[in-house]
């Protein structure tokens, strides 16, 4: 059965759980509120309706058990979709997925593995309180064993969930929160995925690559008009897995355009853009007619509402640091 | 912070009679011993006791066990293994538990837990391979489905759920059956493992070894709590004690609990009360933190030949039956070790090839490098 229809990427999230659920009995879906309730933004609204209450799984309130209870489930046969209701508490599961859910296949040589997604909503820019804003993609793209998959629209939600869901080994899946109701387009719920560890061109240019993910994939197209009606033309990647990286799309760009930005929500030091300037550095640096730059969150707590507006990468903060890179060269 | 100073005992909840405090619940903890130390018999004996060769089998287990420790400790002095925690004066956990499991249920062990492990089916030489720096040898042949030992203390209680939740999901009636230490009841997994244990009714056997230390943490500063057991009402789970060091009871007590557990009763916890003989792993030194005194006492609680002396006693065991025994027992272990020993390292590929199920396209240029840059003892050597 395949239907079109126009959803937003929060929509998106739950078409692809519903269909995962459907086409394979050994996927769960379990975390706070799920059930009944339909998840706290709604994600799993409907669900445990449809699949019954031993599928779609209301747990206690404890992180740390969701995360390990995924882990035990998934080397035991089943596909486990663990929601950590946000990412400012997914702290105390760092443990669970670093030290079991990315290593067990390694330490067992094989023997047993832990096909499981941990899915959470992520970043700032919702005017949500204390510890709802946080971008932690850094922490697990540092960890070995390991895939970090972050959406930038509803079909690509659809799709990279969907593979997420299916493959093999675990997925720390960020979900965008301020994306969940940002755009709206058509998704087909055809069951198809997209392919895990591709960047995605979100637009083709000859002068400037912008680099980023998530919900800053909003900023920098903006930007990128800006900057075309200023005669400036841009390549946006959308990187979709940060880890493992697949760097040969963004150095194949660099390498056309010579100049680079990298665009982030999280702190800078240390933050995933560094990660991608380094392959640049690497693989790309004779190519470049200007230093690489970055559009980052600052080094600094990220504040609450009244003040997180000056926190976010704006716009304006791209577009200017682009026209600084072309008056370099 | 010193448990010392204050020297009364744990409350535990008794209040005066008050019209204002009405009774909500009170809870027991019973102990289970049937054999205490020199073999004697203090409860009457449960009826498994009548089969005499279920009994010899876990003597011999234990026996093996404790070859096995010796070795292994052996090897780690001569620089033929790495880091091993001993599992000393606790081999009637192990080796009790286990033996009362199903080849179809699952097992998570601690890493002191070699006891369980070998009667689970995996083998000497894959326990040796583990602890000599190996993953293959957490690769074993026997028990499929069981888990590795688990290192950073408790935080496998909540893997024991997921495997507990994953069997009542599919309606089958094996159990998750999880073993750690008293250290490791002071975590936040325990608690929360438990507590979901409890509200979704899971196949899941809780076995605490309370070896009375966590490295150089005695239990009385581990918590205030009188007993480990108490904790698992908190959960709304039955808690019981048994004396860790008869192997009679331990397997009595692990084969009733399975049995409720099969039934459709819900997860169960059992405290085993045991004594660490040995150092924390042949990295410690105990005498740092406890007197030689409190060991010296503790020997007298040997499960090993607490279970000989009662055999002897009824006249199922002989002189000739233990020196039989301890010959088998370390020529199986010696030959063992030496398969291990001539186990080739690893080529340096491994390190990549079962991280994912099918290594993805940007980690292939390390893997060939590390590859060829391992192939002489340069990378990464000293």
């Amino acid at each position: 059965m395949t239907k079109m229809a126009e959803t937003d990427l929060l929509g998106a999230v739950n078409l692809a759980l519903g269909r995962a659920l459907q086409d394979d009995e050994t996927t769960i879906v379990l975390g706070e509120d799920v059930g009944v309730n339909g998840g706290v933004f709604r994600a799993t609204d409907g669900l445990q309706e449809k699949f019954g209450s031993a599928r779609v799984l209301d747990t206690p309130l404890a992180e740390c058990a969701i995360a390990g209870i995924a882990v035990g489930a998934a080397t035991q046969g089943f596909r486990p979709v663990a929601e950590i209701q946000f990412a400012g508490f997914i702290y105390p599961v760092i443990d669970q997925v670093l030290n079991h859910a990315s290593r067990l296949r390694t330490r067992t040589r094989g023997r047993l593995s832990c096909p499981m997604v941990l899915r959470a909503p992520y970043g700032g820019g919702v005017h949500a309180p204390e510890h709802h804003s946080e971008s932690p993609e850094a922490l697990f793209a540092h960890i070995p064993g390991l895939r970090v998959v972050i959406p930038s629209s509803p079909q690509r939600a659809y799709g990279l969930l969907l593979a997420a869901i299916r493959n093999p080994d675990p997925v720390v899946f960020l979900e965008p929160k301020r994306l969940y109701h940002a755009l709206r387009e058509d998704v087909t719920d055809d069951g198809k995925e997209l392919p895990l560890d591709q960047p995605v061109y979100l637009r083709q240019g000859r002068d400037i690559t912008l680099v980023t993910w998530g919900a800053s994939t909003l900023e920098v197209l903006r930007a990128a008009e800006q900057l075309e009606a200023e005669g400036i033309s841009t390549e946006v990647i959308d990187v979709a897995t940060l880890s493992p990286l697949n760097d040969e799309p963004i150095c194949a760009s660099v390498e056309k355009t010579g100049r680079c930005i990298v665009v982030h929500e999280a702190a800078r030091t240390g933050g995933f853009g560094a990660e991608i300037v380094a392959r640049i550095a690497d693989r790309s640096l004779t190519s470049l007619l200007a230093p690489v730059r970055r559009v980052t969150g600052y080094d600094t707590v990220i504040p609450l509402p009244r003040l997180e507006v000056k926190y976010m990468p704006g716009t304006r903060q791209i577009v200017d640091t682009a026209q600084e890179v072309m008056a370099l060269s | 912070m010193n448990s010392k100073s204050n020297n009364a005992e744990p409350d535990d909840g008794a209040r005066p009679a008050d019209k204002a405090m009405n009774h909500v619940a009170r809870f027991d903890i019973f102990c289970r011993r049937y054999i205490e130390p020199e073999g004697n018999v203090v409860a009457e004996l449960p009826e498994v006791t009548s089969d005499v060769d279920l009994l010899k089998r876990l003597y011999r287990q234990m026996v093996l066990t404790r070859v096995f420790d010796q070795k292994a400790i052996a090897l780690q002095r001569t620089g033929r293994l790495g880091t091993y925690p001993s599992v000393l004066g606790q081999e009637a956990i192990g080796t009790g538990v286990a033996s009362a499991m199903r080849d179809d249920d699952v097992l998570l062990p601690s890493f002191r837990e070699h006891g369980a492990q070998l009667q689970r089916g995996v083998s000497i030489r894959e326990l040796l391979l583990y602890w000599g720096g190996d993953e293959r040898g957490s690769d074993f042949s026997g028990p499929r489905n069981d888990f590795p030992v688990c290192i950073p203390v408790g935080s496998h209680f909540p893997h024991a759920a997921g495997a507990a939740l994953a069997i009542k999901l599919r309606g089958s009636d094996n159990v998750a059956v999880v073993i750690a230490g008293d250290g490791a009841t002071s975590k936040g997994e325990f608690y929360e493992a438990l507590n979901i244990a409890g509200v979704w009714q899971l196949p899941l056997l809780v076995v605490i070894a309370n070896n009375q230390w966590a490295i150089s943490v005695s239990r009385k500063e581990q918590t205030r709590a009188r007993t480990l057991a108490q904790k698992a009402i908190a959960a709304g789970i039955p808690g019981e004690q048994v004396d860790g060091n008869d192997a009679v009871a331990v397997f009595t007590a692990t084969m009733e609990a399975l049995e409720a557990i099969r039934a459709g009763r819900g997860p169960h916890l059992i405290e085993a009360l045991t004594y660490r003989l040995g150092d924390h792993t042949t990295a410690d030194n105990a005498s740092r933190y406890r007197d030689d005194e409190e060991v010296s006492l503790h020997w007298h609680e040997d499960p090993v030949s607490r279970l000989r002396d009662y055999l002897t006693a009824q006249n199922h065991w002989t002189k000739e039956d233990e020196q039989t025994l301890l010959e088998e027992c370390r020529g199986q272990v010696d030959s063992e070790a030496e398969a291990y020993l001539a186990i080739p390292v690893q080529p340096v590929s491994a390190m990549f090839d079962h991280l994912f199920a099918v290594l993805p396209e940007p980690l292939k240029l390390q893997r060939e490098y590390a590859m060829e840059a391992g192939k002489d003892d340069q990378n990464g050597g000293n």
